[in-house]
């Protein structure tokens, strides 16, 4: 009884029996009588065969009743969660450039749950045949209504046929997708009968020698019978299709650009250490080893400002002096509501040991490049500390037991012909002033990083970062006199 | 050896590359952007893949497809990412595929804010999706440690066919620190028994997790549980700190234990024998270490950026002992003087 229930094995491109099915009948398939799945197989399996492909295909099966088309496709299978059929084909095609990918998907698959992931692997012109089964209903769970569900059709979730006011109306993939300008090849056909399937069969080799010829992505419309969930036979599923579902879906090629376009080729990966090296710029680098000093005392630096006045670049000169002098040290750029707000902050702290918390809340210095990160973080100061202010935030009285100091920063830099340079007046001033514990030329050293692309820019701004050291020297003379 | 001054976000970039890492998927998310930024950067420098997703499902759809061919493939994201890709980590879990996915958790529920957090303790070390299963999680605390660990997870993933998370959070991916940098690069090599890869030797091959039989997909969940078993009696890790003589241990991992570090630092000034036990990886939790300090006497604190969703594996591992617990919510670090309080109530 089991053998004559034969239908498709020993098919090429079909493996001659299902073991992976398992149960009685090992060469029938679990596909319904009069069901497309079955035929679409078939015709997937002999094109791979007659293009001699199959070494390098991958079905990807979706949900819904052709989850189990690895039961029968000879060649590598995955399985998909629903709808994300093209994004795993993305994947795949991307990490082996070699291997041609196929998506097997339905409508509620493709056209509802996984639309997004249908339209944008198509404007991406992944190198992927997508096999889109249109049967109008959502088949393995129970007949409910799809996005391509005609007018009028009663589904499990319809039981007074589609209402467009309620529902919406049949969705035109093949359509849509052809708004797109990647695609190579669209073509919508029909499983309903011999002539159809004829038709059907061309459809689904040309997709596939794009994919052999790595032209791009291709996409087969099926119209295909579902005897059960429709509740007819054989014949009246033929019937509808070709007549119902026709009207709504014609049968047409929509494009065909396999002739015009360029392969797709993707470069190998690269491994080596020595490519690493280079991109990263290890071969530049220094190698430095941070000790442990328990006699350096860790210091916390809060610097703050505008944005666009470069507090942040600051703070990585900063960082990277002490860095150059084998402190340990971290930067971190503070969160906060005001981040999109047009001002900025960052914490470095310099320390002889590895260091906590990266954000500096009470800091041994501030650096304040206008007023309202002045009386924001001013309080904030410890005892003892120190606050460095740009001197167009106006005055400011300090805070009991802070020393102030006010520097022309916007000044200095525009004086020597780099306004925008303010903050390297700041940090010239912090190097005369800050009391960091970091030898002088740390700083001036740091520019040979934060510079590395710019190295045009390091003596202009060596000379502005001596000026702002300088005006804060004459203002310490000043005030000991 | 090559060091230089780096965010955690790129030193994430730099771990992966050097692990044989080649394929990268990701969508934009604050705090975690940075690293789809540099892998923009530095992928196609070296022929390795990069593509922006329509989507972060579309992202984790296509590790799952790299990971399906059997190559290094990595994702990242922060929470809302994480929930949304929490499909796909199931199906990767289900499916027995390699991945490593970095998370650099922000303030939530919903759309919260991009400051830290540490709120995503469950949804990686839990499982996360549907169904029986468990990603390996490893919780960097430096930079140097979000490269380290990077390379880490893609040895674990590989060793044990699991997705592995690496667990940061916006601090630890946006903060500088000296990075040392790799001194070997991994040239990874697909394993032809499990991939499909659209060769010869990879035809006969399936990816899969169904398995409509009842009794298959038993056996099959018994497999990944015994997985799991094996991962936990193999891979445990901590880190301690002062916790020879400690009386009181806080349990900290990422940015927080290095704020609980200086914490223990305070203590011991004040005479209090306080130690840090700082787990390297959430899942496999160490729970065997929990249970031996237990028996010292010791009295243990969470100290985490979450409403104890860590504290409740110290205390299911301690034997049920109280566990106090220091928290901050919203993109609020943690303050060592509210650690410290806690520390001198508790001694």
């Amino acid at each position: 009884m089991a053998a004559k229930e034969k239908i498709i094995g020993g098919h090429p491109g079909i493996y001659a029996s299902f073991p992976r099915k398992g149960g009685a009948a090992p060469t029938a398939t679990h596909y319904c009588p009069g069901c497309g799945h079955g035929i679409l197989h078939k015709l997937i399996g002999e094109a791979m065969a007659e293009l001699e492909i199959q070494d390098r295909c991958v079905v990807i099966s979706p949900v819904g009743c052709a989850v189990f088309a690895y039961y029968y496709l000879d060649c590598g299978h995955v399985q998909a969660a629903h709808g994300r059929a093209p994004a795993i084909a993305t994947g795949i095609s991307r990490a082996e450039d070699n291997a041609i990918v196929m998506s097997y998907q339905g409508d509620g698959d493709l056209a509802s749950i996984g639309l997004n992931e249908t339209i944008q692997a198509a404007n991406r012109g992944e190198k992927l045949a997508v096999f889109f089964i249109n049967n109008t209903v959502y088949g393995m769970t129970g007949g409910q209504m799809a996005p391509t569900t005609l007018i009028g059709e009663v589904t499990a979730t319809t039981p007074q046929g589609r209402d467009p006011r309620d529902m919406g109306y049949p969705m035109h993939i093949c359509e849509i997708l052809d708004t797109l300008k990647a695609p190579v090849f669209i073509e919508r056909v029909s499983l309903s009968d011999i002539e159809h399937i004829r038709k059907a069969r061309r459809a689904v080799k040309k997709a596939l020698q794009i994919q052999k010829d790595k032209l791009g992505y291709s996409f087969v419309e099926f119209l295909s019978p579902c005897p059960t969930i429709l509740r007819m036979d054989a014949q009246a599923v033929a019937k509808f299709v070709n007549e119902q579902m026709e009207k709504e879906f014609p049968l047409k090629k929509f494009r065909d650009r396999s002739a015009e376009v360029q392969p797709v080729v993707r470069a190998e990966s690269d491994y080596s250490k020595e490519s690493l090296d280079k991109i990263f710029g290890c071969t530049e680098m220094q190698c430095i080893e941070m000790e442990k000093d328990r006699e350096f005392a860790p210091k916390g630096v809060k610097i703050a400002g505008f944005g666009g006045q470069g507090v942040l670049s600051m703070g990585l000169a900063l960082a990277q002096a002490a860095f150059g002098c084998g402190r340990f040290v971290s930067w971190y750029p503070d969160y906060g509501p005001e981040q999109r707000g047009g001002t900025s902050n960052c914490s470095v702290i310099v320390s002889g040991e590895p260091i906590g918390s990266p954000v500096v809340d009470h800091p041994d210095v501030l650096v304040a490049f206008n007023r309202p990160s002045l009386e924001k973080f001013a309080p904030s100061v410890k005892k003892g500390g120190l606050i460095i202010y740009e001197s167009l935030a106006g005055q400011f009285q300090a805070p009991e037991g802070v020393k102030v100091i006010s520097v022309p920063a916007t000044q200095i830099a525009t004086d020597k012909g780099a306004h925008q340079a303010a903050n390297t007046a700041m940090f010239g001033a912090l190097m005369q002033a800050g009391n960091l514990g970091l030898p002088r030329e740390a700083y001036g050293n740091a520019f040979r990083v934060t510079f590395a692309k710019k190295p045009k820019l390091i003596p202009k701004n060596l000379d502005i970062l001596e000026a702002g050291a300088q005006a804060v020297k004459l203002l310490e003379m000043a005030s000991k006199k | 050896m090559a060091s230089q001054l780096v965010a955690g976000n790129s030193a994430v970039i730099v771990g992966a590359m050097y692990a044989g890492c080649d394929c990268f998927f990701g969508y934009p998310i604050t705090p975690a952007s940075e690293i789809l930024h540099e892998a923009s950067k530095f992928f196609p420098k070296v022929g390795r893949k990069f593509v922006q997703a329509e989507s972060e499902e579309a992202a984790i759809n296509m590790v799952y497809g790299a990971a399906t061919a059997g190559h290094r493939v990595l994702a990242a994201s922060s929470g809302p990412g994480m929930s949304l890709k929490q499909e796909g980590i199931t199906y990767i879990a289900g499916a027995e595929l390699p991945c490593v996915i970095v998370d650099i958790c922000r303030a939530g529920p919903g759309l919260g804010n991009i400051g830290p957090e540490q709120s995503d303790y469950n949804q990686a070390c839990k499982g996360g999706g549907h169904g029986c299963y468990n990603n390996i999680v490893l919780a960097p605390g430096s930079v140097q440690e979000m490269c380290d660990f990077t390379m880490k997870a893609f040895e674990l993933a590989f060793k044990y066919r699991n997705p592995a998370i690496v667990l940061a959070d916006g601090v630890l991916g946006h903060m500088v620190e000296p990075l040392k940098f790799p001194e070997t690069a991994l040239e990874h090599k697909i394993d032809t028994t499990w991939a499909v890869a659209g060769k010869a030797e990879t035809r006969g091959n399936l990816v899969t997790s169904i398995a409509l039989n009842f009794d298959e997909m038993e056996q099959h969940n018994y497999k990944l549980q015994e997985k799991y078993q094996r991962i936990k009696e193999n891979e445990a890790a901590w880190d301690g700190y002062k916790l020879d003589d400690a009386k009181v241990v806080l349990v900290s991992y990422g940015i927080s234990s290095r704020i609980a570090r200086s914490a223990v630092d305070a203590a011991r000034k004040m005479g209090i024998k306080a130690g840090l036990f700082r787990p390297i990886t959430l899942f496999p939790f160490p729970e065997k270490e929990i249970r031996l300090l237990a028996e010292k006497g010791c009295k243990f604190i969470s100290v985490e950026m979450s409403n104890g969703q860590m504290r409740e594996d110290i205390r299911l591992y301690s034997g049920c002992q109280p566990v106090e617990l220091v928290c901050r919510y919203g993109g609020n670090l943690i303050q060592l003087d509210d650690i410290v309080k806690k520390i001198k109530e508790v001694a």
